[in-house]
């Protein structure tokens, strides 16, 4: 190391190298208070004692979401970034880019469905099941089924490479969403499946848990299923399987002759990354209540493929800040406008323009994806492996322009 | 299954698919030349088409067309188009060097890995499709009447409207337009050469930067015609129509061989008539099934596409 970098290096903050540097009993503390932080994030007190100046009258609050229910917001935020975690092994470990990965959470959103409500046609007509399956036990099918379907995709379309492959992809999820939304032998088209089951438990006054009114129990459940995700991820990165995922997405061909089994494994990213997205499929159908095709259109896929890169592909981290960001900033501007005076509508040449956030929140949000990739390519939060492969690329070039 | 439909039909659902696929290959051909030259899924042409489509919608509303007057006659019907096709294809072309400049010259200059300009790409496609949803309230706007419907000839069953001819016509034109513009003049040649060896071709003396600008303005161009035919056909426009045109095309454009300008309007062509078939077949509702369906046997037997992927090595 050159005494440059050294340098550099002590000039940025380098949050990453100082909790690396903290002896092992303050690195755990500090993840179990990180992790009880999260915990507390739906409870609206938190906000009020943060400590951040609050603005009188509106009712805003730093950094809550005025404008929707925080704990419905961070819900979301919840499987997006189970989803996003997905996505992340598909596309950031073995480097497939993966288009429609909303098709596996529509796979595992419909297999709950069709499981759990009395109304499935599974019950009312075909008379398969006697009476519905509690939500519990078709977790691990739906789990299942995903996978299957992530196996099913992957065997003809894994020959194929790039942005093929891609395409494929979408196709996949389209034909998906397509199947769910016309026709009618069992998934109801667009009239969807009403009544899903919730998930199980009750408090000890006898109401249960997962109701409709308070949402904080299935952002508590999601962050509980994303603490066990992260474990599993966390360990198949560091086993035998994610070094032959790293090879491959370095360089296939190279990884193939060194006597990788380049499909197979292939096959495997595919297959896991399908059955936490149907994972997560299955735990928003337990909270929805109803499911139907209108869910799962593409834009979906669009904005997983953002959060993973955003935050920055191959790093569980990122994935979590991306898919955390990509459902809490569109939200969080909604509410901002009571607060800086943000006017609702202006008059261009007499033409009458909608400037609220509320309107324009995906047009803030577009240009913070492009101002982040132009800053920081890498993501916002990237692998330390990869982020030092694309500093070596920037080295590389002389633009010729 | 309703093979009566598609015997009896059969001469309409071919020059309506053959209308609808002319819209296809022209946006697609602005994909499969960007992506001959730069490796990119130009992820934004979807809205540069959209900006064409509301551009003749706004040419037409300063001439007195909207959707609620009369039809013109023909004169002026065809001034009608050809102003818009001038004004739409600028307009489109303007917002795709635009787009170049702000969304992916930067990310080129610092080298960003390939997934960086997709994310760049996507962000830049909700900017602009938010945008004219702002502008425009999120209405659907209707288009104004310029064509007549009647057949303009018909021969043994087989018909033709005006609007179908001229969409032919035009986007036919065009198209051998951009072969030539591709396989013919110096320009061309820049852009082959910056196709097959981008280092290569700037060691050579070519101005790479002004090529990539070129590439994305003939794209725009194109996808501004097709804006135009595309509001003719289907009587309105929206913010979000870009999206689903654009993914077909892209389709389109892989089905042909991407980065095969060629291929781009053989893929086209045959999209547009697979759907329309598909649609007498199946039923409207699965034409997008049908065409992914397609598109995917397609690629398992012939991964790059009908014709190969080829801007830089053979003529274009």
């Amino acid at each position: 190391m050159t005494t440059d970098t050294i340098k550099k290096q002590r000039r940025g903050l380098h949050l990453g190298n100082r909790f690396r540097a903290l002896p092992k009993s303050a690195r755990i503390a500090a993840l179990i208070a990180f992790v009880v932080l999260l915990y507390v994030l739906p409870v609206k007190g938190f906000y009020e004692n943060l400590g951040l100046p609050i603005p009188a009258g509106d009712g805003y609050l730093p950094l809550y979401t005025t404008r929707s229910d925080m704990a419905n917001v961070l819900f979301q935020c919840g499987y997006y970034i189970l989803l996003a975690l997905g996505l992340n092994v598909v596309l950031g470990y073995a480097g497939l880019l993966d288009l429609g990965f909303f098709g596996f959470f529509a796979v595992g959103a419909y297999t709950v469905a069709l499981l759990t409500s009395p109304d499935s046609k599974l019950i009312t007509e075909y008379n398969w099941l006697e009476s519905p399956w509690p939500w519990l036990v078709t977790v691990p099918i739906a789990v299942a089924l995903a996978m299957l379907s992530g196996v099913l995709l992957g065997w003809p379309t894994l020959r194929l490479r790039g942005d093929y492959l891609a395409i494929v992809t979408l196709g996949f999820a389209e034909i998906i969403r397509i199947v769910a939304k016309n026709q009618d032998w069992i998934l109801n088209g667009d009239r969807g499946i009403p009544s899903v089951a919730h998930p199980p438990g009750t408090w000890s006054d006898g109401s249960p848990i997962f109701g409709i009114i308070d949402w904080s129990p299935y952002y508590w459940l999601v962050l509980t299923v994303i603490i066990l995700v992260i474990f599993l991820i966390r360990n198949l990165a560091n086993s035998r399987v994610g070094r032959a995922w790293v090879a491959i997405r370095e360089d296939e061909d190279a990884a193939e002759l060194m006597g990788v089994s380049t499909f197979k494994f292939k096959l495997w990213a595919f297959a896991i990354g399908a059955a936490i997205g149907g994972l997560s499929g299955s735990l928003w159908a337990g909270q929805a209540n109803f499911v139907n095709s209108a869910t799962f259109s593409l834009e979906n896929s669009i904005l997983v493929l953002a959060a993973v890169v955003l935050g920055g592909a191959g790093s569980i981290g990122g994935a979590i800040l991306g898919g955390f960001l990509v459902i809490y900033v569109p939200e969080w501007l909604r509410s901002v406008g009571d607060v800086f005076g943000w006017p609702d509508s202006v008059e261009v040449f007499g033409v009458h323009i909608d400037v609220s956030p509320t309107s324009l929140r995906f047009v803030i949000f577009g240009a913070l994806l492009i101002v982040v990739m132009i800053y920081r390519p890498q993501g916002l939060w990237p692998n330390r492996r990869r982020a030092a492969e694309l500093k070596d690329r920037q080295k590389e070039v002389a633009p010729v322009e | 299954m309703n093979f009566d439909d598609l015997i009896q039909g059969f001469p309409d659902l071919t020059t309506t698919g053959l209308a609808q696929g002319s819209i296809y290959a022209l946006v697609a051909l602005g994909y499969t030349l960007v992506y001959g030259v730069l490796r990119l899924i130009n992820f934004a042409h979807s809205e540069v088409f959209m900006f064409g489509s509301f551009a003749a919608l706004w040419t037409w509303g300063i001439m007195g067309y909207d959707s609620n007057s009369g039809r013109p006659d023909l004169g002026m019907a065809l001034l009608l188009i050809l102003v818009a096709l001038v004004v739409a294809a600028l307009f489109s072309g303007g917002v795709a060097v635009v787009l170049e400049t702000v969304a992916y010259r930067p990310l080129r200059k610092r080298n960003a890995p390939p997934l960086a300009f997709l994310i760049s790409a996507i962000g830049a496609s909700f900017v602009l499709a938010e945008a004219m949803g702002a502008v425009t309230e999120r209405r659907q706007k209707g288009i104004p009447s310029i064509l007549p419907n009647e057949p303009l000839f018909s021969a043994g069953g087989w018909t033709i409207t005006p609007l179908q001819l001229t969409t032919f016509v035009v986007a036919l034109g065009v198209m051998f337009a951009l072969d030539w513009f591709v396989a013919k003049t110096r320009f061309g040649r820049g852009i082959r050469a910056v196709a097959q060896d981008a280092d290569t071709a700037a060691l050579m003396g070519v101005n790479k930067g002004r090529v990539i600008a070129l590439v994305f303005l003939l794209g725009g161009l194109l996808a501004g015609v097709a804006g135009v035919f595309f509001n003719l056909k289907q009587g309105n426009t929206r913010f979000n129509v870009g999206f689903l045109i654009g993914i077909k095309a892209f389709s389109a454009a892989v089905l042909g061989g991407i980065g095969n300008l060629r291929g781009a309007l053989v893929g086209g062509l045959l999209l547009g008539l697979v759907e329309a078939y598909g649609a007498a077949l199946f039923g409207s509702n699965w034409t997008n099934v049908i065409a992914f369906v397609v598109l995917l046997v397609l690629l398992m037997f012939r991964p790059t596409g009908l014709l190969g992927e080829s801007l830089g090595r053979a003529r274009a």
